[in-house]
């Protein structure tokens, strides 16, 4: 009983980080409606500036000063990332915000390297607050106890402030109604910033604040990403209350589940969240979304039509140009552009749900690792054939999201993307934890092709075959009359519906069919590769694919192969420095100002403009 | 001639308000049928109603007989009851003639086909539903960027794809020219006329309704107040006291187009 209750203590104590990173997150999306991906990032440098701070700042002042000052730098950091990377692209397609806050992920990553260095940094303790108290018998640290009556002050000054505040009311308007913003004579541009400061602000005090506890390393920014979405989400989207209740909830949870039951501890908490959202769609707190609320910003997309003779010859020509590769007798070319056939299928096929669909999807490795470790576990204990594993795969990533977009059907927009990225984790960490069945974290080897495509050559012909022939397939199916119904569905609900079109089934079955061709490129890859780990399961693999489905462009057909194909390219030249990720970062945030309808999209308007193409509307 | 449609008893409430009361009519075959009322008076709900958009909390609608209450608009659709929306809802990524392929496409159960291209698919019905409307002259045009007008003409084909014998137009001429208005009506009658379709809708320009209509039905917070021939509901004293307030009826209407 004692020791359950000092657990419960821990919990609460784990809590507090949680609260404050997700409410900066909540408040961030509320208003601003940007899924902000780098919010993890701010969250790490508050612990890295708040750690340099701690080691000029001596004493019990000391230490919570720094943690303030760590707050209002990483605030400010924050402001400049909306001014600079932001606000010239809030008129783009919607979540098109997602791929620029990836390249500030990415740029922080590098700073962050470059000033504090690789190592690991050990928290230092808090000045006063170092020992122990016992509570009923068991052990319980003061600063748990610190933490654990800081959070609620928190929560309590925020509430206020947003409940009580002209700031605040504003705040609540623009997160229920953005157009009433405009109404109140109000500078939306400068209600972002501030908001964006607040949000920031937070996530930096959360990341000093848990010093003591945890340190400071450079992996922090993805390890807390899933879990303060899955706080936001579980508490509703913009709730604060919300925030903290699922904060708790998932804290206290873990606490236990590391007790009790070891082997969830990853699992877990998607697990809560998947169970919350089935029973409370919107969340614990959350208010339901209005369809369109979001609404498509931009201009609407253009008609399509498949590809006219020119169009035909021109892909007949790059074919034929890839086939003359192996002739070179250049392995690296070879492998490098196996690798990039894979990779864009795998975006192709999330382009397919993502831009005809319109649903987001946050967790498309699942399908595209998932292929790829049906077939290695067919092979590893059944002793398969590589063709049986290989045809098998593809099905196996189907059959699984069968079911899981049955489950993620019930929701949309982002709660949709989020039960997505939950039920992706879900199979990461069953892979990763399952270690006898799935090697692990050593992932599972000696997966090669059969012995007549042994051979770089043989198996580049048969990626070629398979890998173009996948991207080609999902390309006709979009001019089909499914490929129709799914983008009639996207269109219009209710037009569609009223009109005999069962729309959730259209999309489970496009959801389904997105997960299948996921899977034949996680396939070709496995044997391309001889192995596979649980990275290719991983958030930062879903996201790759997001990322190149915007970067190609949502709204044309061609976007998710032409930004695959792009970022494949580039990696491989700028991964051969060593700031790479900082290279990378700016060119994203570069091309996303630059071209905010994809590089596709652009170059299609920039032809239009320059009268190569033909115009495909009167406007 | 015999009832297509039957409603019983029909209602509605949001939280405390209660937007539809107790609204029982029916409708028979190749009549043409208008709902009129203030904004408000909830006309669009009760359309919303007989298409399945939304439950209703009480009572019953019998389609030929069947009972269609509860069911899903794609369900209802099927069984021959079309519609057009007084906020327009195309699909604003095609061009005006694949809107209609769509719609026929789901006509003829096509939906989950994967190997014809959509766009080459019963184009001609298509065109001829398009030239039906007067819109073929448009039919390649992107739909994002019609007129108001002509979306609602590209509605009404969309809507005639299923060959309905009823069919539900919320509001078909808001936002169109007087000509064009008359013209949009003088279609609708043509088309109940040679198809011997029965048509409910809704309008607020009172020259309209009294010209093309069969019978009119008015509406008032939530409540059916009358039912009768253009003559009967002109000279009705209730109607005429509670929706016209006494005023001029064409001018009441005029100021209230707007929801
Ligand atoms: N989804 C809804 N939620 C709450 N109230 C609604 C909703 N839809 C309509 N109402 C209310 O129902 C009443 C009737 O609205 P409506 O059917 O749109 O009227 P009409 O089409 O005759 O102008 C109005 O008072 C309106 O505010
Ligand atoms: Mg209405």
């Amino acid at each position: 009983m004692s020791l359950l209750f000092a657990q419960l203590l821990t919990g609460l104590a784990d809590a507090a980080t949680l609260f404050l990173v997700a409410s900066g997150l909540s408040l961030i999306f509320g208003v601003t409606r940007i899924v902000n991906f780098s919010h993890g990032s701010f969250y790490m440098l508050g612990a890295f500036i708040g750690y340099s701070l701690m080691q000029v700042l001596p004493g019990m002042f000391g230490f919570w000063a720094s943690v303030l000052l760590a707050g209002v730098a990483v605030g400010l950091i924050g402001v400049i990332v909306e001014i600079c990377v932001l606000r010239p692209i809030y008129r783009a397609p919607e979540l098109f915000q997602l791929v620029a806050t990836f390249g500030v992920i990415l740029i922080i990553q590098d700073v962050a390297l470059f000033t504090w260095g690789a190592d690991d940094l050990l928290g230092p303790r808090a000045p006063g607050l170092t020992g122990i108290v016992r509570i009923m018998g068991e052990p319980v640290p003061k600063y748990d106890l610190a933490l654990i009556a800081i959070t609620p002050l928190v929560l309590f000054s925020l509430w206020y402030m947003i409940t009580k505040t002209r700031v605040g009311i504003l705040v609540r308007a623009a997160t229920q109604d953005r157009e009433m913003v405009g109404a109140l004579g109000v500078n939306q541009a400068w209600l972002f910033t501030g908001v964006f400061f607040l949000g920031a602000m937070l996530a930096g005090l959360g990341g000093a604040i848990q010093l003591p506890k945890g340190g400071a390393d450079l992996l922090m920014d993805f390890n807390i990403l899933a879990a303060i979405f899955v706080v936001v989400v579980i508490g509703g989207m913009g709730s604060l209350p919300g925030a903290y209740a699922a904060a708790v909830l998932i804290s206290v949870l873990n606490v236990y589940g590391v007790t009790y039951i070891p082997q969830s501890t990853l699992v877990l908490m998607f697990v809560v969240m998947a169970v919350v959202l089935m029973i409370k769609p919107f969340g614990l707190f959350g208010r339901e979304e209005v369809a369109g609320e979001h609404g498509q910003v931009g201009e609407p997309e253009r008609p399509i039509k498949p590809a006219g003779p020119r169009g035909r010859l021109m892909v007949a020509g790059l074919i034929f140009l890839l086939a003359l590769i192996p002739l070179s007798g250049s392995n690296f070319a070879q492998i490098l552009t196996t690798d990039i056939i894979t990779f864009a299928l795998f975006a192709a096929s999330l382009h397919f749900i993502l831009g005809l669909g319109g649903l987001v999807s946050f967790g498309h490795a699942a399908y595209f690792g998932g292929g790829a470790y049906v077939a290695a576990l067919l092979v590893t204990h059944l002793g398969a054939n590589m063709e049986i594993a290989f045809v098998l795969a593809p099905f196996g990533a189907a059959l699984g999201a069968v079911m899981i977009g049955w489950l993620c059907m019930r929701r949309t927009g982002v709660y949709f993307a989020m039960l997505t990225l939950a039920f992706a984790q879900l199979i990461w960490s069953l892979v990763y934890q399952w270690d006898e069945f799935t090697g692990g974290d050593d992932g599972l080897v000696d997966i090669w092709p059969a012995a007549w495509l042994n051979g770089t050559s043989v198996y580049y012909y048969f990626t070629m075959l398979f890998g173009i022939g996948g991207i080609l397939a999902l390309r006709h199916v979009a001019h089909s009359p499914f490929g129709y119904a799914l983008r009639a569905s996207r269109d219009s609900t209710r037009q569609a519906e009223a009109t005999g079109i069962h729309t959730k089934r259209v999309q489970w079955a496009a959801f389904s069919f997105a997960g299948a061709m996921a899977g034949l490129a996680g396939a070709l890859f496995v044997f391309s590769k001889g192995s596979v780990f649980p990275t290719e399961l991983e958030i930062a693999k879903s996201f790759d694919g997001l990322i190149v489905v915007f970067l190609g462009g949502v709204k044309t057909l061609s976007g998710g192969v032409v930004g695959a194909a792009s970022l494949e390219l580039v990696k491989d030249v700028l991964t051969r420095f060593e700031y790479w990720r900082l290279s990378l970062g700016v060119l994203i945030i570069v091309v996303v100002i630059l071209a905010p309808n994809g590089i596709v999209g652009t170059l299609h308007k920039l032809g239009e403009r320059l009268g190569m193409t033909g115009k495909t509307e009167d406007r | 001639m015999s009832v297509v449609l039957r409603v019983d008893d029909l209602s509605k409430s949001f939280g405390g308000v209660q937007a539809v009361k107790d609204v029982s009519f029916s409708i028979e075959q190749g009549e043409l049928l208008a709902m009129i009322g203030p904004n408000g008076a909830g006309k669009t709900t009760c359309f919303n109603m007989l298409m399945g958009q939304l439950k209703p909390t009480g009572g019953e609608v019998f389609f030929k007989g069947e009972n269609l209450t509860g069911r899903q608009p794609r369900d209802i659709w099927r069984m021959g009851i079309g519609r057009t929306f007084q906020v327009t809802a195309a699909y604003s990524s095609m061009t005006v003639v694949e809107n209609v392929q769509m719609a026929l496409i789901s006509h003829h159960r096509r939906i989950f086909s994967f190997l014809p291209f959509a766009h080459k698919l019963y184009k001609e019905e298509a065109m001829s539903l398009l030239d039906l409307v007067g819109m073929s002259d448009q039919a390649e045009r992107h739909c994002a960027i019609l007129a108001y007008g002509d979306l609602k003409r590209l509605e009404l084909s969309i809507a005639l794809c299923h060959k309905p014998s009823l069919l539900l137009m919320d509001e078909p001429t808001a936002g169109m020219a007087p000509t064009e208005r008359f013209k949009l009506m003088q279609l609708t009658s043509d088309i109940v006329r040679d198809q011997n379709i029965s048509v409910l809708f809704t309008e607020h320009d009172m020259d309209v309704v009294f010209t093309h209509s069969h019978r009119v039905m008015v509406l008032n917070r939530g409540e059916l107040i009358a039912d009768g021939s253009v003559d009967e509901i002109r000279n009705d004293a209730r109607v005429q006291e509670i929706y016209l307030g006494g005023g001029n009826l064409y001018q009441k209407a005029k100021a209230a187009k707007h929801d």
